[in-house]
């Protein structure tokens, strides 16, 4: 049987950082290749970015962040996801991230950095490439 | 059933939030099982009340659900909340952004708030909203209240499922009452005047009473209109006193929830019908092939469905006459 599976993607703005064109952007662009992209919107606290990821059972979250407290920010979002047994969730990070922070936010637990100049497409395509349950049938949760 | 579904149904009457979140998209998604699934949690809730809001864009249904949530959470009750927004045609995408309106009231404890797409047609949005509000009551939530769209067919639809309705209206639009009559005002059980803080917002109310004592007959019920400021918090004891009065007798009225379990019936029957013929047709190209033959002239879409439906009654005795 056919199912109706999309991918839903959380796009949030941690923290103090009031730009969020970026983030409308990456979200109305992930919409138009077929996502289901959840907005949360600005200056959220992390645990209501984790908390919002569990509810809306969403495959990906996605951070902007150009206050640079990416580091802070993206730690604390990773600790909210695995407290409430959602540490399975990909995480992507975006936004202004130096390049020596890459490979700090990849430690962490980030699938992917997408800093200024990276496509929409790529975007799309790195999370329909690495995104965990593809279809139905998708593991059990603890 | 399926070990998987089991563990996460198990999971959710143990106050996983996460199993009840994937719950709702596996059976969004029409995964294997899904029926048998949401045979065993019907018969674990029963006890939700459900609330559709519906209006045109930008009446601020969000900022009301928000207003509605905080209020219901003071009053004790364990809030789901469902919004809708609509899919893209497009792309099948959506952007949901519902959330952005509803802060105060997703930091909530208790509070439980799902974003959901329209979809396509396969297998209809009401029907997804119905089956995320019994898993929401499986989980104990006592008031689920659905956010939609705001215009279009679906609307009545997702809206039937509802045990009240709240029509969402706002002063400066000028004919808004216009609007959304078709349809849309007959469905009222509360009209909500929001933005009552601008000017007009009696003029609205009184053209909403006009209105509904045209067409009031010895046994139209009373329909309430309420005014509130969803921004400045305002409007919202007196809205949530009028909803739970009004649900209090709804559940009373035998005749009316008769209809809403034949509705319910009819409407999943329909959908999932429809489904399997549709899924089974796009596998084995049957339905290219009569595309082809339609369009070369070789036949006609009204006697491919009747020999269709001629088949379908041989093989399914219920529906003989």
């Amino acid at each position: 049987m056919n199912t109706e599976k999309r991918v839903r993607v959380l796009v949030g703005k941690p923290g103090l950082d009031g730009h969020d064109r970026g983030a409308q952007v990456i979200a109305y662009g992930l919409r138009d290749l077929g996502f289901e992209v959840v907005y949360t919107g600005l200056r959220q606290k992390p645990e209501d970015i984790a908390r919002a990821a569990v509810e809306e059972d969403v495959d990906v979250v996605g951070l902007s962040i150009l206050s640079g407290s990416h580091l802070a920010m993206t730690r604390k979002v990773i600790e909210k996801l695995a407290e409430l047994k959602a540490g399975d969730i990909m995480v992507l990070v975006g936004g202004v991230i130096p390049e020596e922070d890459i490979a700090k936010l990849k430690e962490m637990g980030v699938a992917g950095v997408f800093t200024a100049g990276t496509s929409i497409g790529e975007i799309a395509e790195f999370i329909r490439s690495h995104v965990r349950n593809q279809g139905p049938g998708s593991q059990s949760v603890a | 059933m399926e070990e998987s579904w089991k563990k996460l149904i198990e999971d959710m009457q143990n106050g996983s939030l996460r199993a009840m979140a994937r719950l709702i998209t596996r059976v969004e998604n029409r995964e294997d099982g899904w029926l048998d699934a949401m045979k065993a949690i019907y018969g674990k809730g029963g006890n939700a009340r459900v609330i559709g809001i519906t209006g045109p864009p930008g009446a601020g249904k969000s900022t009301l659900v928000d207003g509605l949530t905080r209020k219901l959470v003071d009053l004790g009750f364990d809030v789901g909340i469902i919004a809708v927004d609509p899919s893209s045609p497009f792309s099948g995408g959506a952007l949901l952004g519902d959330r952005l309106r509803m802060g105060k009231a997703t930091a909530l404890e208790g509070v439980f708030v799902r974003s959901m797409a329209t979809r396509g047609a396969l297998g209809g949005l009401s029907q997804a909203a119905r089956d995320a509000v019994k898993i929401m009551d499986a989980f104990g939530k006592q008031i689920v209240l659905i956010e939609t769209v705001g215009v279009g067919q679906d609307e009545v639809a997702v809206v039937k499922t509802a045990d009240l309705v709240l029509v969402v209206c706002v002063p400066g639009t000028g004919d808004a009452i216009q609007a959304i009559k078709a349809g849309v005002m007959e469905i009222a059980d509360i009209f909500v005047v929001n933005k009552a803080d601008l000017d007009g917002a009696d003029q609205v109310v009184a053209d909403i009473q006009a209105m509904l004592e045209l067409g009031a007959g010895p046994s139209t019920p009373d329909v309430p209109v309420v005014k509130t400021s969803a921004v400045l918090g305002s409007g919202m004891d007196q809205l949530a006193a009028v909803m739970l009065e009004r649900l209090e007798s709804r559940q009373r009225d035998s005749e009316w929830l008769k209809r809403q379990v034949k509705e319910e019936i009819l409407v999943l029957l329909e959908k999932e019908i429809a489904r399997h013929l549709r899924c089974g047709w796009e596998r084995n190209g049957n339905l290219d092939s009569v595309v082809r033959q339609v369009m070369s002239g070789e036949r006609d879409p009204y006697s491919f469905v009747k020999e269709v439906v001629e088949q379908f009654a041989q093989s399914c005795p219920e529906i003989r006459t």
